[in-house]
């Protein structure tokens, strides 16, 4: 498959997600939050998310019968910040950890599984007992001890190491998810290592490299496209239950788990806007999510 | 049949052997100093860390230090705690899985006849509203993060409904904190699980009444259906005596599986509710870096996951002779 194939095959994807008002729903309401996380800086009306005013604890001035914002559309929170900006200014964070980790893991997973299921043997045996039995331990609670761990080692400033515990979620879900894709890859893999074109390549003494990636890897690119999205549904998930944990982004970002988590309790009584603002963002977005990727699973299945 | 059993033992082993490994050098392995880290990171002075090292025979090689935590664990010796002063491991993490285990037979009692329920109506209505409605449901409103409903469920039904007329004339409210003792018994602790189950219930409902409905919807799809149906057998007989019973014997491999599923929910669930379960216990001891606690705590949930799912094996086995003949 040329590279103009797959623009083509994807953009028939996505008008196939149009046509289904559920998917159709899904996808716009993901490409607006898309939006949002590429040009959060320019929309919000304050660029800071840490800009305090006065008057604290306004209430929210949106009027949706009258389509007015006005000063502060979600109100401010305790420390006088504004809601409205900072729920716009959150949506990058939540994008580029739970987008990155699904490409980085969906990257490794998916050459990892197309090697097991390619070579098979005595490799594939060992390696996919040890992605059955990792899987045994629940996703969130190996995420939360190695957040824990990672977090509390002492790393000089400037350190790779200290990189990496800047990055933990993103790196957190980068491991946890390769396995899971990995099992996917080599599945499908098995499937498509019987078929004719690939016995006609190793007859023509192509290497394994060219075999895995240039007669396999295409094959599999529809159910690993399936898989992503569902990765990419799970890893949204997780970004924001580990930031409302105290697990994920640190006070005084504007990650909207950390906000929901800050703004409840007693708080909740003072400024129930400050904390359900955000929540109403991360449902949306979880949902729309879901949506859209229950749309490709249904697209790609009817198309293969 | 013995092929079998042999099979899901040997795995069952094999399993729990990767996990505990996992567990260990997730803790051994990662650059930095453990002993430093239990010890209070930077701040800490050299004797402490060195007395901790001691005490935690951190001086052996890897490969002993290895073996002595598994021995020690399997023979129930799951060291002192050091977040909760005094405590001993094994009695702090019992105690707090009993918690779990009663909010999770609630949330079980709740979700599992309510989503099969949902999953048999669908599967039987595929494609028409009934089915439309109900895949909605679980897709969007269900699929929410559990702390999400978990304050949903706080501010506005415990707290802000339970103000209301209709609580009053009731006289009485579900609770909106779930901060019992720990020590408390059932039924002292029942009023405060409602809220927490019915949060962990959403969790399940989807998951599990969605696999119900592809259950019913292939078996419905069986030539002895028709044959039955052309038979001339009542169609709610069919039902009844044939579909259900067939597409319902995978559910309990399902549910065995969802066990692993509700125990990542009822970690957001229990710290949002403040309940004292091993989920809260889990998060405290990783905030107060008592590794040896959190050692204890995963190796504890690994094995309530593995015998789960070892039971629902052998279970559909015994249910379904042919599982066991492949």
């Amino acid at each position: 498959m040329r590279s103009s194939q797959i623009t083509r095959s994807f953009v028939s994807l996505f008008r196939t997600l149009l046509r289904q008002p559920q998917s159709a729903l899904g996808t716009i309401l993901v490409l607006f939050f898309f939006a949002l996380a590429l040009f959060g800086a320019q929309l919000a009306p304050y660029p800071n998310p840490n800009d305090q005013s006065h008057d604290v604890r306004l209430s929210p001035t949106l009027d949706l019968a009258r389509l007015q914002l006005g000063e502060h559309p979600f109100g401010t929170d305790r420390l006088g910040r504004d809601v409205y900006s900072r729920v716009i200014l959150g949506a990058n964070s939540i994008f580029r950890i739970a987008g990155l980790g699904t490409l980085i893991s969906v990257i490794l997973g998916s050459a990892l599984g197309l090697f097991m299921g390619y070579h098979g043997g005595w490799v594939d045996e060992i390696l996919g007992r040890i992605i059955d039995a990792l899987l045994a331990i629940p996703a969130l609670l190996l995420a939360l001890v190695l957040v824990g761990i990672i977090r509390n080692l002492d790393f000089e400033a400037g350190s790779w190491q200290a990189g990496l515990a800047d990055n933990v979620v993103l790196l957190v879900i980068s491991v946890l998810y390769i396995p899971i894709v990995a099992r996917v890859a080599r599945s499908t893999t098995l499937d498509i290592k019987t078929r004719e074109f690939v016995a006609a390549a190793e007859i023509r003494g192509e290497s394994q490299a060219y075999i895995i990636f240039r007669e396999i890897l295409p094959s599999v690119i529809p159910s690993l496209v399936v898989e992503a999205s569902l990765r990419f549904s799970y890893a949204i998930f997780l970004v924001a239950s580990l930031g409302f944990l105290g697990f994920g982004a640190r006070p005084p970002s504007p990650d909207w788990g950390l906000m929901v988590n800050e703004n409840r309790g007693g708080f909740y009584q003072l400024t129930p806007w400050a904390l359900e603002f955000p929540a109403v963002a991360i449902a949306l977005l979880v949902i729309a999510v879901n949506l859209m990727s229950d749309g490709i699973r249904r697209a790609v299945q009817k198309g293969s | 049949m013995l092929r079998f059993l042999r099979r899901r033992f040997l795995f069952f082993f094999f399993t729990y052997l990767i996990s505990s490994l996992t567990i260990f050098f997730l803790l051994r392995v990662l650059p930095g100093d453990p002993a430093r880290v239990i010890a209070g990171g930077r701040e800490a002075t050299e004797e402490q860390v060195s007395e901790i090292r001691e005490k935690l025979g951190l001086n052996a090689s890897l490969p002993e230090q290895y073996l002595t935590w598994v021995s020690d664990f399997l023979r129930g010796d799951w060291g002192e705690t050091i977040a909760f002063r005094g405590a001993d491991n094994r009695d702090l993490i019992l105690e707090r899985t009993r918690n779990s285990a009663r909010l999770a037979a609630v949330a079980l009692l709740l979700s599992v006849p309510t989503s099969l329920a949902l999953g048999v109506i669908a599967g039987l209505s595929e494609n028409k509203l009934p089915d439309v409605i109900i895949s909605l449901l679980t897709l969007s409103v269900v699929s929410l993060p559990e702390f999400v409903t978990g304050l949903f469920l706080v501010n506005i039904v415990a707290l802000r409904w339970g103000r209301s007329a209709l609580a009053e004339s009731l006289g009485w409210w579900f609770p909106a904190s779930s901060a019992v003792p720990a020590t408390a018994s059932f039924s002292e602790m029942l009023p405060a699980l409602w809220l927490p189950a019915f949060a962990a219930t959403l969790v399940m409902l989807a998951y599990i009444s969605r696999l119900t409905r592809a259950g019913v919807i292939e078996e419905l799809k069986r030539d002895y259906v028709r044959t039955a149906a052309l038979k001339g057998i009542a169609w709610r007989a069919v039902i009844w005596r044939h579909v259900l019973r067939n597409a319902l014997l995978p559910t309990i491999t399902v549910i065995a599986i969802s066990i692993s599923w509700m125990i990542s929910g009822l970690v957001v669930i229990e710290f949002v509710f403040g309940f004292p379960g091993l989920g809260s216990l889990l998060i405290a001891a990783i905030e107060r870096r008592d590794l040896l606690l959190v050692q204890a705590i995963v190796m504890v949930t690994v094995t309530i996951i593995l015998f789960s799912n070892l039971f629902a094996d052998m279970a559909y086995a015994l249910l379904n002779p042919r599982v066991s003949l492949e």
